[in-house]
């Protein structure tokens, strides 16, 4: 065996030994992010006070201050949840199905026509 | 042959950054479905691990230069407010769609929708990005987080798609022009 060939099994066995809680973390984080995205535009868009707060960059208006909000819930939630499960292996299932609900609940509330219901 | 400032910059905010990012994301889709699938028979080498590292921060980047660009650069000029009593809204795109039955649902749906879904693509496929730079081939073996993975790239292609068609159409029925006049080639007159 080459000195290559055990260092790719070496670099592949570091790798699944790795616990899934980064993983985790990183993906449940986006579904966050995606749905406060989707929860900030609605609000924006029906509450006037929040619409007014949420104009950080006045040529792009409200969605500057939706945007940016939700690019830092999401990565403050990224932070919170990769220090606690870092080491950890957790339920990458449950979590994996609960990310992908709040990314398509996202994806259906930035439609306008469902948006307006609220 | 001319072309003016705003309409340069929707070109590489639509057909630049956006249009290469939905081809790139087909390449990803077959990528992670293909090569990383735990079925998969054929070893993935430490090369194809780099290359879909690479790949993948390069699209992140597209996605980010995609929905900056669009709402930073773009967006502004095609929100631009029109002086009260203008006739001619044709340097106003937005105010353009909204004065016709015909075309206001392109800005009332189209613009509002792809305003909000394109900013979907730069966080799914950050995630995305993040997760193969932490698991690289190991992803093979962690089954739940890889097809996570590649539901969000999915997602992402599917947002991206949805940006990209109403930008199209939008710009179709309103383009965004103005700024200054660039001239491309002197034609002859015929």
């Amino acid at each position: 065996m080459n000195t290559q060939n055990a260092q790719e099994i070496s670099t592949s066995a570091d790798a699944a030994s790795l616990t899934n809680g980064s993983g985790a973390a990183a993906i449940l984080a986006a579904g966050i992010g995606a749905f406060a995205l989707a929860a900030l535009a609605i609000a924006g868009d029906q509450i006037l006070l929040i619409r007014r707060w949420m104009v950080f960059y006045k040529p792009t208006g409200p969605l500057s201050g939706v945007t940016t909000t939700a690019i830092l819930i999401w990565l403050f939630a990224w932070g919170i949840l990769e220090w606690r499960w870092r080491n950890r292996t957790v339920a990458a299932r449950r979590i994996s199905v609960i990310a992908l609900l709040l990314l398509c609940l996202s994806l259906l509330l930035t439609f306008p026509p469902i948006a307006d219901f609220f | 042959m001319e072309i003016t400032t705003h309409t340069f910059w929707t070109l590489v905010h639509g057909m630049g950054f956006g249009g290469l990012y939905l081809l790139a994301c087909a390449g990803a889709i077959v990528e992670l479905w293909r090569r990383y699938s735990p079925a998969a028979h054929a070893a993935v080498t430490a090369e194809d691990e780099t290359f879909l590292r690479i790949y993948l921060v390069a699209m992140a980047l597209l996605a980010w230069l995609a929905v900056l660009s669009g709402a930073y650069m773009v967006y502004p000029w095609y929100r631009a407010a029109a002086p009260p009593g203008t006739v001619n809204l044709s340097g106003y795109p937005q105010r353009l769609l909204m004065s016709s039955p015909s075309t206001i649902a392109w800005h009332s749906i189209g613009m509002e929708w792809k305003e909000h879904v394109a900013w979907l693509a730069p966080i799914s496929i950050t995630m995305a990005c993040a997760v193969f730079m932490k698991y690289g081939r190991g992803i093979k073996n962690h089954p739940p987080l890889r097809n996570t993975v590649l539901c969000f790239v999915l997602v992402s292609f599917l947002a991206a798609g949805i940006a990209g068609f109403f930008g199209a159409e939008i710009d179709d029925h309103a383009p965004v022009r103005g700024g200054s006049t660039v001239r491309l080639i002197h034609g002859k007159q015929l």
